[in-house]
């Protein structure tokens, strides 16, 4: 054991114990980030402070909540709306935010591929986003159907029924899933439970595990420019703040964040107040009634484009089903971005418009993933229905071209 | 300012995104149709430009509509509690007190001479059908004597006053015999197995409806139910203006109880925001200068 000196203050009292200066250093003051960079740059720290606001808002809503099929809803919209004092406020920030979040989720994320921010070295920052990517939407899933309305009760339904159509094991899984026949009060208790316990836990260890993942290979800057973060850091030590090309994480980097941060609030809070409707559905006003089958159910805006691959193919080819062809093509648009480092075969570190080929695959994977976002909504009658087997096609398509354009990609800028 | 450019994609990928999925989707969805008519000027059976005489009106509303109906406001009660009633006649039948004050005249003259084509109920009441509408249609009165019984209802109506309390009135007057409002502490009071009997699946709920519905939804409906749900066993009931007003206020004050708190928070929250913002960004500058 080390050798303590008495304290000279209470400060150094913990400083002794607990390397607060050290950990201060590390953790913040020098904690290199590169300076040449944009707002897009300030996401994560974005998506931080809305799962933190997500998290508060949500212990609250705990506090009066009711998981019981016949409670749940009068609990939501009576107990919680309007006797419990501010507890609509709550509910709103919660609704609303759950909604914003995957606003600034899909922005970080297609900031990274925009700016190649997923290879060389990068990878399993890329793949740790990509996990709790998932883990926020197993987290918006479950935390739909707590409300107990009509949208919450039948979008439940047509989820969990879609892995009714994997092979041999499906029909079970579904009941195994459900802990019933039908979407029923133990649907709603295990959901509740994955709601607010094993997946926050999860989402919490994915986020250490996200941060830790960037402290190696560093972030990247605008220009996809690889330097040496030792050299530059002393620089700026050394007095040479204009000269680095790095600028610590606090208070530098963070003064950027809090100014988008500030901005980006005054927009939430619009959203909470004065514009909720999108992310709190008027159907879901309506009690859930499994007798009544609303006139259109869709998911939240977040699954669209994903919902419309799965119902882009509607008819036989081939001999497969168009529900065994959509549950493919579902299950292939959820896993591949987790691959992209290993499809993107160009080496080049560069945003988008700086590469020849790729540019064209990123605004065009853009334009498919809005028409997939906008059609998942609309009913799937008409020319409506191939217009989302067209762009479910793309999708699969681009996916499957993206290794040999970027390999031709690769060729032609000769290997930098 | 190439931050304002990356800003400006992805407001436009944003805005259209929004436009599908919210203003689009609902149009798509939900398709516009006719607009609300509250001179409901498809009913032409009673010519109700002539003017009524009260009193004529008091003695014919006496030998006609007492035996079902009660005027508490003109010091008729009911004739038997709520539950009797209903079981006699599948619904109890409304009080008249507030029917000259919430009934379009129109409506109500044509209403008492048919009242299955005024709330357009004729699929469920065809003629020559099994089943027959409560009340019989007055159409052996005479134009004159119908718009005395109008003119009658009308002095006897009571005003209300334009608060919570009198859309509550007007609410439990125009649609409480069917529906209940739980988050108001109101029951129908027509008992629910009754109505459920009578009308062929219980009237819903209404606490959550300002929400669920809209107000520009319950505006088309109310009105006439069947534009918008065509086949619906709900009648047209023939609210004026003014008394569908009420009804949908009623509906706001007690299924979006906080909305003034909300806006009036709201507004002190963006105000808060906006300094937070400012003062980051007074921040940001002086900090960066230092590296730039």
């Amino acid at each position: 054991m080390a050798e303590f000196k008495p304290a000279d203050s209470l400060y150094e009292w913990f400083d002794q114990r607990l390397g607060i200066d050290k950990f201060v250093k590390v953790m913040m003051t020098e904690y290199w980030i590169p300076k040449n960079i944009n707002f897009l740059w300030a996401m994560g720290v974005l998506l931080t402070v809305m799962f933190t606001i997500l998290l508060v808002s949500g212990i609250f809503l705990l506090m009066y909540y009711k998981p019981d099929m016949n409670m749940a809803f009068d609990s939501v919209n009576y107990t919680i709306m309007q006797e419990v004092g501010y507890g609509w406020l709550f509910r709103h920030v919660h609704a609303v935010g759950a909604s914003v979040v995957f606003l600034i989720i899909y922005i970080h994320m297609f900031t990274g591929i925009y700016y190649g921010s997923y290879k060389k070295g990068r990878e399993l920052i890329w793949i740790s986003g990509m996990l709790l990517f998932v883990l926020f939407s197993a987290e918006g899933f479950s935390g739909y159907m707590l409300p107990w309305g009509q949208m919450s009760y039948w979008a439940a339904y047509v989820i969990t029924e879609i892995f009714g159509g994997i092979p041999v094991i499906g029909g079970d899984l579904v009941v195994w899933i459900r802990g019933n026949f039908y979407v029923s009060d133990s649907t709603l208790t295990r959901f509740f439970m994955l709601h607010v316990l094993l997946i926050p836990i999860a989402i919490l260890g994915a986020i250490v595990v996200h941060f830790y993942a960037l402290r190696f290979p560093h972030v990247n800057n605008e220009e996809g420019e690889f330097f040496d973060f030792d050299k530059e850091a002393d620089k700026y030590l050394a007095g040479d703040k204009k000269g680095s090309k790095v600028v610590p994480f606090w208070p530098v980097f963070l003064s950027k964040d809090f100014f988008v941060l500030g901005f980006f609030l005054l927009f939430f809070f619009y959203l909470v107040f004065f514009h909720y409707g999108f992310a709190m559905d008027p159907v879901n006003f309506d009690k859930a009634d499994n007798l009544k089958t609303p006139a259109h159910i869709y998911p939240e805006w977040y699954f669209l484009w994903s919902y419309e691959v799965l119902r882009g193919f509607f008819f036989e080819i081939a001999g497969i089903s168009g529900k065994s062809l959509g549950l493919i093509a579902f299950a292939f648009a959820n896993g591949i971005f987790l691959v992209l480092p290993w499809l993107d075969r160009s080496p080049m570190v560069k945003p988008a418009n700086q590469r020849p080929y790729f540019k064209y695959w990123f605004w065009f994977l853009m334009v498919d993933l809005i028409v997939l976002t906008i059609f998942g909504k609309l009913p799937p009658t008409g020319a409506n229905a191939w217009v989302g087997f067209a762009s479910s096609v793309t999708f699969l398509l681009l996916f499957i071209a993206l290794p040999f354009i970027t390999r031709a990609e690769a060729k032609k800028v000769g290997g930098k | 300012m190439k931050e304002l450019k990356i800003l400006a994609v992805i407001a436009t990928l944003v805005g259209i995104t929004y436009y599908g999925i919210e203003p689009y989707a609902h149009h798509v969805m939900h398709p516009e149709v006719k607009a609300a008519d509250f001179t409901f000027g498809d009913l032409k059976n009673v010519d109700t430009k002539l003017a009524g005489n009260v009193e004529n009106g008091k003695t014919l509303v006496e030998a006609n509509c007492l035996a079902c109906h009660a005027i508490e406001k003109a010091g008729h009660p009911a004739m038997m509690p709520n539950a009797d009633s209903a079981a006699s006649y599948g619904v109890v039948p409304p009080d008249l007190s507030h029917a000259g004050r919430i009934y379009d005249k129109n409506y109500l003259a044509n209403f008492i001479f048919d009242p299955v084509s005024a709330m357009h109920l004729s699929h469920k009441y065809p003629v020559g059908g099994t089943k027959t509408f409560p009340m019989p249609s007055y159409n052996w009165m005479t134009p004159q004597e119908i718009m005395d019984v109008v003119s009658y209802l009308q002095s006897v109506a009571p005003k209300v006053a334009d608060n919570a309390e009198g859309h509550k009135v007007t609410f439990e007057a125009a649609c409480g015999r069917c529906h209940s409002m739980k988050y108001g502490q109101l029951e129908a009071t027509t008992p629910a197995d009754v109505i459920k009997a009578y009308m062929g699946a219980t009237p819903p709920d209404l606490s959550q409806y300002i929400k669920s519905r809209g107000e520009h939804y319950l505006h088309g409906f109310i009105n006439d139910p069947q534009v918008l749900l065509t086949g619906t066993s709900m009648p047209r009931v023939g609210l004026n203006a003014k008394a569908q007003e009420e009804v949908i206020a009623y509906m706001e004050e007690t299924g979006d109880r906080k909305k003034a708190e909300r806006e009036a928070t709201g507004l002190y929250v963006m105000i808060y925001t906006f300094v937070f913002a400012m003062l980051a960004y007074l921040w940001k500058r002086k900090i960066w200068s230092e590296v730039h």
